[in-house]
């Protein structure tokens, strides 16, 4: 252990770090992904993804999806400092691999690829919903939907099969059965 | 249909329905129109400052003086950014304040117009919250929102930016009253249940070894949460030390009272803080001033956290029992719970913890904060201990600079009533104290007003005293000169090798000139003999005073944990001082 005569204490141990996804419901109002955003700088946390979209139109309520990682204590500030934030209005949290929420993402794939190669290229999306957003007869568009790992090994594969460019969104969350956030 | 008032009125009419009765600030192009105003509305008077930042420490003063928010008017660009310091120290201290600045009109918003800044973007992580106001019929519902989220829960800054075109709009006024759909940081009333109370009570039942650790939550709770403390203290019998913020919610005379804790605390608060069985914090928040090394940090006790902010509980220190609530509905339910249940606690207790007092004693015998005085030099702690004899039969309020001079107030000023005690600790702002006092002397009118300065800090904000003398402030500049920056040099000795580098000021202003040159009075006390003389003579002068008191350059601030040590290691003088690690070193 280092020894100190300094003005601030030396690091404490460091506890084993989960991956969470929280789920915040703001007031979709100027500034509000910064207000967010700026937490999650400011105080050091982790922003792996980020996915936000109005969901109700008429109280203009977004909801933001974050995919963050850190120690059970850090989890627990992140939860209790956005809940301080004036224009949010709740926050879930979810551990990745609970069984019974729903994840996912959407990546868009640009590949130049000729018909043969296209063939070839839809059967390895197969798993993962595939829909062919544009085709030339050498560049094709596909869209897939999947979870983060699984996209990320997707995106490898294509790779050999001329990918060009890759668009992927952040994780998006919902619980399984009838139950919703609370 | 409601008459149509103009933005600027609409600001106005909000300050009143808030009780505003002072504002601080200064004047430029983008408020233009709201100082137009002004003139119309008697019940609001403003404060002119030097700068912005004093403008936002006088309101700071103001607010932590009275229990009332403090409130501040800028101009856009440079005004809002000089303000910004004042902001995120009120937002470390949990200071109700409620800055309105101007802004370029809304359509040269983004154009890198003539002072124009992104005042929300700047002040978004020093504000609780922060708002642009676009359209004037929002006017009114932002304001009193502003009033209400600064006030609520734990408190802090709020700023409202107002375009100047918004300012010259007409529009709808309307008192919006809680317009909160949450309660922020917590609740701000929480019934307590008597199971929760009974198992708070059933630790302190339990406790042979235990601590009260009370913070700056008991003073923003309320004169009330400090009269229920004392209560509660002399009830249970318990030892108590409290936080740089929190002192003066409990007599500082007391005998159960061990002084403040932390890195200069006492050798007995911090001693007793590390071997507890159960440490009771009460609106307290863990600050690595007081924790040093967390892995260390009173390693045997169970802990209670009060706090009206959930997310201070857990944050630093991992707790045993969490209670959100404000601290003075606790502590007036616990009594009561108490009360009923525990008639003959004090008794079988004085037994249980006798042990305790006994161990306490020994650290006590320590005297920590003795130090060598001296009769031809001013020792900055005889300096202190002398104001405190010299104004302790009066209602006297105290605000600091940063440094070594705030320690030496904090250890040998003794406080017996909150809202007198206003000092810069979490963000350690130098420069506080001047314009603080100027706030504390506005709301505070006929007490004695003393900024206990260093010499360094003060020349920072020195222009406001030019406020206090427009205004007829009286309040009471005191300088512990050591021509230093004290702290700086603290450290530089004790883990740099003594290089001082760039810690003396060189060319310092003649401070009794510059008093004269202000319009006030200067004094100078050079040597032990004449200190109380000087000291009786700047208390009776009812005008402001700077008061130059020459002390020892070489004096250090004991006692000290060194950092990463834990609590039961502390350096208690200069005999004691040990080699520096290099790791020790990289850690400032």
């Amino acid at each position: 252990m280092p020894k100190s005569k300094s003005a601030y204490s030396v690091p404490g141990k460091i506890g084993k770090t989960e991956r969470h996804i929280i789920v915040v419901w703001v007031d979709n109002e100027a500034g509000v992904l910064a207000r967010i955003a700026g937490l999650f700088s400011g105080r050091g946390y982790n922003i792996e993804s980020l996915a936000v979209a109005e969901v109700d139109k008429k109280k203009h309520i977004s909801r933001i999806t974050i995919v963050t990682e850190g120690t059970p204590q850090v989890i627990e500030q992140i939860n209790l400092q956005l809940k301080k934030l004036v224009p949010v209005h709740k926050v879930a949290d979810f551990k990745r691999g609970e069984k019974d929420i729903l994840f996912r993402e959407l990546a868009l794939f640009k590949m130049l690829a000729n018909s043969k190669k296209q063939e070839k290229i839809k059967k390895l999306c197969k798993k993962f919903n595939p829909v062919v957003l544009d085709k030339t007869n050498k560049s094709f568009v596909i869209q897939v939907t999947a979870l983060r790992a699984e996209i990320d090994k997707l995106a490898l594969d294509l790779k050999r099969f001329g990918l060009i460019s890759t668009s992927r969104t952040g994780s998006v969350a919902m619980t399984k059965g009838a139950k919703i956030f609370n | 249909m409601p008459k149509l008032i103009s933005g600027a009125e609409i600001v106005f009419k909000a300050l009143e329905d808030q009780k505003v009765e002072y504002i601080f600030g200064y004047p430029g192009g983008a408020v233009l129109p709201i100082y137009d105003e002004l003139k119309n509305h008697k019940s609001v008077k403003h404060i002119l400052a030097r700068h912005e930042q004093g403008a936002g420490h006088a309101a700071e003063g103001y607010a932590r003086s009275s229990g009332k928010p403090g409130v501040l008017l800028v101009t856009s660009g440079p005004g809002a950014t000089n303000a910004v310091t004042a902001l995120t120290d009120a937002y470390m201290d949990s200071v109700p304040l409620v800055c309105i600045s101007g802004q370029v009109p809304t359509h040269l918003i983004g154009t890198d117009a003539f002072q124009e800044c992104d005042t929300t973007g700047i002040t978004r992580p020093c504000t609780k919250h922060n708002w642009l106001v676009k359209d004037v019929n929002d006017l009114s519902r932002v304001l009193h929102l502003a009033f209400e989220v600064a006030t609520t829960g734990r408190p802090g800054p709020v700023l409202v930016d107002i375009p100047k075109d918004i300012q010259f709009k007409k529009g709808k006024y309307k008192f919006f009253k809680n317009s909160l759909k949450k309660k922020l940081n917590g609740k701000a009333v929480h019934k307590l249940s008597n199971k929760e109370l009974d198992k708070f009570i059933d630790l302190m039942k339990k406790s042979s070894k235990p601590i009260f650790y009370t913070g700056g939550g008991v003073i923003n709770s309320g004169p009330e949460a400090s009269k229920y403390l004392r209560e509660l203290v002399s009830l249970t019998g318990f030892p108590i030390t409290s936080t740089l913020q929190g002192l003066g919610s409990y007599p500082g005379d007391d005998p159960q009272f061990l002084g403040m804790l932390g890195m200069h605390g006492t050798f007995e608060a911090n001693n007793a803080m590390h071997d507890c069985d159960l440490m009771i914090n009460i609106g307290a928040r863990f600050d690595d001033r007081i924790t040093g090394k967390v892995d260390e940090f009173s390693p045997k006790s169970k802990k209670i956290h009060v706090d009206i902010d959930p997310s201070s509980i857990g944050k630093n220190i991992k707790v045993d029992l969490a209670v959100v609530s404000d601290v003075s509905e606790l502590l007036k339910s616990l009594i009561k719970r108490f009360k009923e249940k525990n008639k003959n606690f004090l008794n079988s207790n004085k037994q249980k913890t006798s042990k305790w007092w006994e161990q306490i004693d020994k650290w006590r015998e320590k005297k920590s904060l003795n130090f060598i005085n001296s009769n031809k030099i001013i020792k900055p702690q005889h300096a202190v201990q002398r104001l405190y004899e010299l104004t302790k039969d009066q209602d006297t309020f105290i605000t600091t600079e940063v440094g070594q001079h705030q320690m030496w107030a904090a250890q040998h000023y003794k406080f017996n009533k909150p809202n007198r005690w206003m000092t810069s600790g979490g963000l350690g702002t130098m420069g506080y104290g001047l314009p603080a006092a100027i706030g504390v002397q506005i709301a505070n009118p006929g007490k004695l007003v003393v900024d206990i300065a260093g010499e360094a800090s003060v020349l920072m904000t020195m222009q406001e005293m030019s406020t206090a003398v427009q205004y007829k402030l009286p309040i009471k500049i005191f300088i512990l000169n050591n021509e230093y920056m004290g702290m700086v040099r603290q450290w530089q000795e004790l883990l740099h090798e003594k290089n001082y580098s760039e810690s003396y000021t060189a060319a310092l202003p003649d401070f009794v000139k510059l008093a004269e040159s202000y319009g006030c009075v200067g004094i100078r006390a050079k040597t032990p003999d004449e200190l109380d003389e000087k000291i009786k003579e700047m208390i009776n002068v009812q005008r402001p005073v700077i008061f130059d008191c020459v002390v020892d350059k070489s004096e250090n601030c004991f006692p000290m944990i060194p950092s990463g040590k834990p609590h039961n290691q502390m350096i208690l003088g200069p005999e004691e001082e040990e080699e520096i690690s290099d790791e020790g070193k990289i850690l400032v």
